[in-house]
């Protein structure tokens, strides 16, 4: 039943750098209205496994659907797929020629054809949930990291999409404003979208996550709900991992 | 001794440089010494042309510039020329814009094809000297595809510079940082959505300082064709010289009505720069 379900699905995936393997036959699923935490050591490969989810890196080998739309290079139907799935970067990305409600209504005017003056209301609503309505005119340069990561949240909710992916959203966060974003993402989970987040912010795990997934060495090395995987773990690396990360 | 005392530079205190360094670098001595530079050139080129026994005519200049006469105001012959410079220059330009985007984009495409043929282009033009190329699209194609010799020097002149300007796209568009093409692809952008709305207007200000380079370069390397005798400053100049045998004068003169258009041209380039600098 869950294969039908899943909203997100990785079967025997592999993916290579050259000869590096950065990803070792990862089959997972991500069922609609889940909140998957995704954590491991640098170099484990999840940043490439939710770059693969919408067609930043291609993967070699395996099959991937997404939304029912099978990923692949080349694919025509992944620039249709990716209006469904919002992405976060560590690095905000916004578009720094434009302001922050540009930033905001450039994909759904250009994108979805949507009406500037629609596209305008729904960017405002959006900015108002992530708590800076008053910065719309702004230029990104202008805000703090914090508020400019919370300004990228807003720009992938405002395609309205069904699944949000987030690239370490807080690593290169001052520790002060780590929290504005992690309190907009919790309000995001709460309202059931789906979301695949690579983070370390274990605290921010436990509240939100269904899923806990530790990677190492391009391999899933533990699939828990958050209770087990805090607690008992079954794989060693991930309890030496839990240990380093949360000794402090 | 007091070479070694201490001054006081922005709140700290440090040693003061010995008095001759300091006799030297004072404003009234660099200017003094510049003159005396600026003189001595001055003077051993006018002493020269005098023991070549050289008759100076800077009185026949003007009429060459302008003309008052019964019939009004007229510009004179080496304004013509000027103005036909200019429009060489604007023509080819606005082709080799084209040629370079042309090749930038084949150059950046993901067609193989594309690539290669842009990159053989590329070649070519950069490694054949300017001279040749004038030659070869005068001499060679000229007949070929029957063309006179006005269309042949801003086809040659355009495709020298399409080569350099393609490389300045190419340059600024890979400036643009690679987050922001992730970006654009994460909302569902196609690939021409992206260059239009994100990364073009990022690469203008990459882009501006070379390319006013090139426009510069654009008029000065346009006095080349004078020597398929297309009727531009510069090839109106040796006319004029060989009517008159004023060479002296007039290349003189030639050299500081270019001097005065490209610092005019980079002076309006310095203006746009500053407009189009965004914070990052």
């Amino acid at each position: 039943m869950s294969q039908e379900q899943a909203i997100i699905r990785f079967q025997n995936v592999d993916k290579f750098y050259g000869k590096f393997q950065a990803l070792k036959d990862i089959t997972i699923e991500v069922n609609p209205s889940e909140r998957m935490v995704i954590c491991g050591p640098s170099g484990s490969g999840k940043s490439t496994l939710i770059r693969c989810i919408n067609g930043l890196e291609s993967h070699n080998a395996g099959k991937l659907v997404v939304d029912g739309v099978e990923v692949f290079e080349g694919s025509k139907e992944i620039i249709n797929l990716r209006q469904n799935v919002g992405m976060v970067f560590q690095q905000f990305n916004l578009f720094p020629h434009l302001t922050v409600l540009e930033n905001l209504t450039i994909g759904p005017i250009k994108v979805r054809k949507i009406p500037k003056q629609e596209a305008e209301v729904i960017a405002k609503k959006y900015l108002d949930r992530v708590h800076i309505p008053e910065q719309a005119d702004k230029l990104p340069a202008e805000l703090s990291g914090g508020q400019q990561q919370r300004v990228a949240i807003a720009r992938s909710l405002c395609m309205e999409s069904r699944i949000m992916l987030f690239d370490e959203p807080t690593s290169a966060l001052d520790p002060e404003m780590i929290n504005e974003v992690l309190d907009v993402m919790v309000e995001l989970a709460e309202t059931g979208m789906t979301m695949v987040c690579v983070t370390h912010e274990m605290g921010f795990a436990r509240k939100v996550a269904d899923t806990m997934v530790f990677m190492d060495e391009g391999k899933i090395i533990e699939v828990a709900p958050p209770d087990k995987f805090f607690s008992n773990p079954d794989s060693g690396r991930c309890r030496e991992f839990l240990e380093q990360i949360l000794e402090h | 001794m007091e070479s070694s005392s201490l001054i006081s530079v922005k709140g700290l205190s440090v040693r003061q440089p010995p008095a001759i360094n300091r006799f030297l670098a004072s404003t009234p001595v660099s200017i003094v010494i510049y003159c005396l530079i600026i003189g001595g050139i001055l003077y051993s080129s006018f002493k020269g042309a005098q023991s070549m026994g050289y008759n100076w005519q800077w009185y026949q200049i003007p009429k060459y510039i302008y003309s008052y006469t019964d019939n009004g105001f007229q510009f004179g012959e080496l304004m013509l020329g000027l103005w036909a410079t200019i429009t060489l220059s604007f023509t080819s330009l606005v082709l080799a814009f084209a040629i370079g985007l042309l090749v930038a984009i084949l150059r950046l495409s993901d067609l193989l094809i594309g690539t290669k043929v842009a990159i053989c282009f590329l070649e070519f033009v950069r490694n054949v000297p300017l001279l040749v190329l004038v030659y070869l699209f005068y001499y060679v194609l000229g007949p070929v595809f029957k063309y006179d010799r006005y269309t042949a020097s801003i086809l040659c002149l355009a495709v020298y510079h399409s080569a350099l300007i393609s490389e300045i796209l190419r340059a600024g568009i890979n400036a643009v940082a690679q987050g922001q093409w992730e970006a654009a692809k994460s909302i569902g952008m196609s690939k021409t959505q992206t260059y239009r709305y994100i990364i073009l207007p990022q690469s203008i200000r990459f882009m501006l300082p070379p390319m006013t380079g090139e426009v510069v370069h654009m008029v000065k390397s346009s006095a080349i064709v004078s020597v398929i005798a297309v009727a531009e400053l510069t090839t109106l100049g040796q006319n004029i010289i060989s009517d008159t045998y004023m060479a002296f004068e007039i290349w003189f003169t030639i050299a500081i009505i270019y001097m005065v258009v490209i610092l005019i041209l980079s002076i309006g380039a310095s203006q746009v720069e500053k407009r189009y600098t965004v914070i990052n």
